[in-house]
């Protein structure tokens, strides 16, 4: 425990000085919010915009932060050797691992504090419906995007690959879920992509807790899936993931 | 007991054999160099004693360890420089160092390891703001920072310019005052020369050659008579330069001629590390 929470410090310490990943990964599904926020107004099916796009923000939050944020970190530090580095000392590696999700966990904990402030006191959005849903909401699927972002990590070969990977998966994912605002009008192939991807059911779960203060229980196939990509995540991080650079045998 | 003991070492990669049964002992408190070229294997041994690789066949124990089994205990005893890895940009000298302190039990002072390596007025720089030798020298504070006895430095110098490698070395000697163990892989023999007890020269998988660095030169006794005859430059290559000296000044004078730019050379390391990777490249391969 005390090399856990000594860890956490260290990984905190180390997101925050590297402005490029605090900007990239903390600050970008906020501006993003602020400006959607700014462009849209009115009402989608009867609920305030706004509150629709704190939803799917959270929704592009949670792909960005725990998935986009853990998948990079993982891949730089592999591939520069202080993964390999961090083996050779006495910190044992599920610690390690465990520290670096609880760190970009408090990182997304905080995007999403900040985002709902937001929205409630400059955007007149409602407060979250049920509180103790919505975060359980968050947990699951900050648990079962970090561990996509683990097999993220353990497939992408190159550090100069992994930006550019994540983001081709992740922008076009947040943007058929319902990420950005509204997603109903989609031609039925996309639909069905959609329907297969884990984002947008994560974004159901949202909405269903923050706008109708529905606990996730409420919506079953939605936590499935959700959870289904998470473990298969887990499943292929298990088997795949290294700590060694890509060119060592 | 020996800090290092490898017998038979052997591993493959595919069908490349990396090491063909390697066999040494490392002394505590001993500098020891694992000295070859390129591709000699140099690293695969250093990652097997590590615990980084996986051996495939013979016996390897370090400080008691079966390195393949070895957990925290082994790793609180060991430091590991890497031949190529970074740290984290944006963190100091004093940061950088005060994470890795944290994973060990019983670390020791940070002021005095960035003393130790020389960083003194560096305490307080953000990493990336380093040289290249001063980047290579926090690399060693951070193996340093939980005191081990035993401490890998795999190339510790590649890529240094003459000035830099000269401040490591005062370094890395510092650190024999200290009673570490050290096992050092470089292909510079200079290095080797300047800094181990004792030397391998692994050559193809192999250890050709183990001993005191003077041992090795005087192994091989050779000595080297150069001089100009005819226009043509000549090398007469002699383990009796006494008598080859005065067969070949003896002829000059009977002849009347002179050895222009006679030179009497003994063989240094160099000589002998280049004849012995010669030999082995010569040889068919297995």
């Amino acid at each position: 425990m005390r090399l856990f929470l000594h860890q956490l410090r260290a990984e905190q310490l180390i997101f925050w000085r590297s402005r490029e990943a605090a900007v990239f990964v903390f600050v970008f599904p906020i501006l993003l919010f602020l400006l959607l926020s700014a462009i849209y107004s009115g009402e989608d099916d009867g609920e305030p915009v706004v509150n629709v796009l704190l939803a799917g923000l959270l929704g592009y939050g949670v792909a960005n932060t725990t998935f986009g944020g853990l998948a990079i970190l993982l891949v730089l530090r592999r591939e520069n050797g202080i993964l390999k580095r961090l083996r050779s000392t006495p910190l044992p590696p599920l610690t390690y691992l465990a520290a670096a999700v609880a760190s970009i966990v408090a990182v997304f904990a905080l995007q999403t504090g900040v985002l709902v402030a937001l929205a409630v006191l400059v955007f007149d959005a409602d407060a979250p419906a049920h509180a103790s849903a919505l975060l359980l909401v968050l947990l699951l699927g900050a648990a079962s995007f970090a561990a996509l972002g683990f097999a993220a990590a353990s497939l992408i070969r190159t550090g100069e690959g992994v930006s550019p990977a994540v983001n081709v998966v992740v922008l076009p994912m947040a943007f058929l879920s319902g990420g950005f605002g509204p997603a109903r009008d989609l031609p039925a192939i996309l639909a069905g992509v959609a329907e297969a991807l884990p984002l947008k059911h994560f974004v159901v779960l949202v909405k269903a807790a923050a706008l109708a203060g529905e606990p996730p229980w409420t919506h079953p196939a939605a936590v499935l899936v959700v959870a289904l990509w998470g473990g298969a995540g887990a499943l292929v991080a298990a088997r795949r993931f290294r700590w060694q650079p890509r060119d060592e045998g | 007991m020996s800090a290092v003991a490898v017998e038979g070492l052997r591993k493959s990669y595919g069908a490349l054999e990396a090491l063909r049964g390697v066999d040494f002992t490392i002394a505590p408190g001993e500098v020891f160099g694992l000295l070859g070229p390129n591709g000699a294997g140099k690293t695969t041994t250093v990652e097997i004693l590590e615990g980084y690789r996986r051996r495939d066949g013979g016996r390897v124990e370090v400080l008691g360890f079966d390195p393949e089994r070895a957990g925290r205990a082994f790793r609180e005893r060991i430091g590991v420089v890497l031949q190529s890895s970074q740290l984290w940009p944006y963190l100091t000298v004093r940061e950088t160092l005060r994470i890795f302190a944290g994973y060990y039990a019983r670390p020791r002072d940070l002021g005095e390891v960035i003393d130790l390596v020389g960083l003194g007025d560096k305490r307080d720089a953000r990493v990336k703001t380093l040289s290249g030798g001063q980047k290579r020298r926090l690399d060693l504070a951070v193996a340093l920072v939980g005191d081990p006895d035993l401490l890998f430095l795999d190339e510790p110098t590649t890529g240094f310019d003459p000035a830099a490698r000269r401040a490591a070395w005062d370094v890395l000697r510092g650190l024999r005052s200290l009673g570490k163990t050290i096992l050092l892989t470089t292909h510079y023999l200079d290095e080797a020369h300047n800094l181990a007890d004792r030397v391998g020269v692994l050559v193809r998988g192999r250890i050709v050659r183990l001993g005191r660095p003077a041992e090795l030169v005087a192994a091989s006794a050779t000595v080297e008579i150069r001089y100009r005859a005819d226009g043509r430059d000549v090398a007469v290559r002699t383990d009796d330069p006494t008598r080859t000296l005065h067969e070949l000044t003896g002829r000059a004078l009977a002849e009347g001629t002179q050895l222009e730019e006679l030179e009497v050379r003994r063989a240094t390391l160099e000589d002998v590390y280049l004849q012995l990777v010669g030999e082995e490249d010569g040889e068919p391969a297995p």
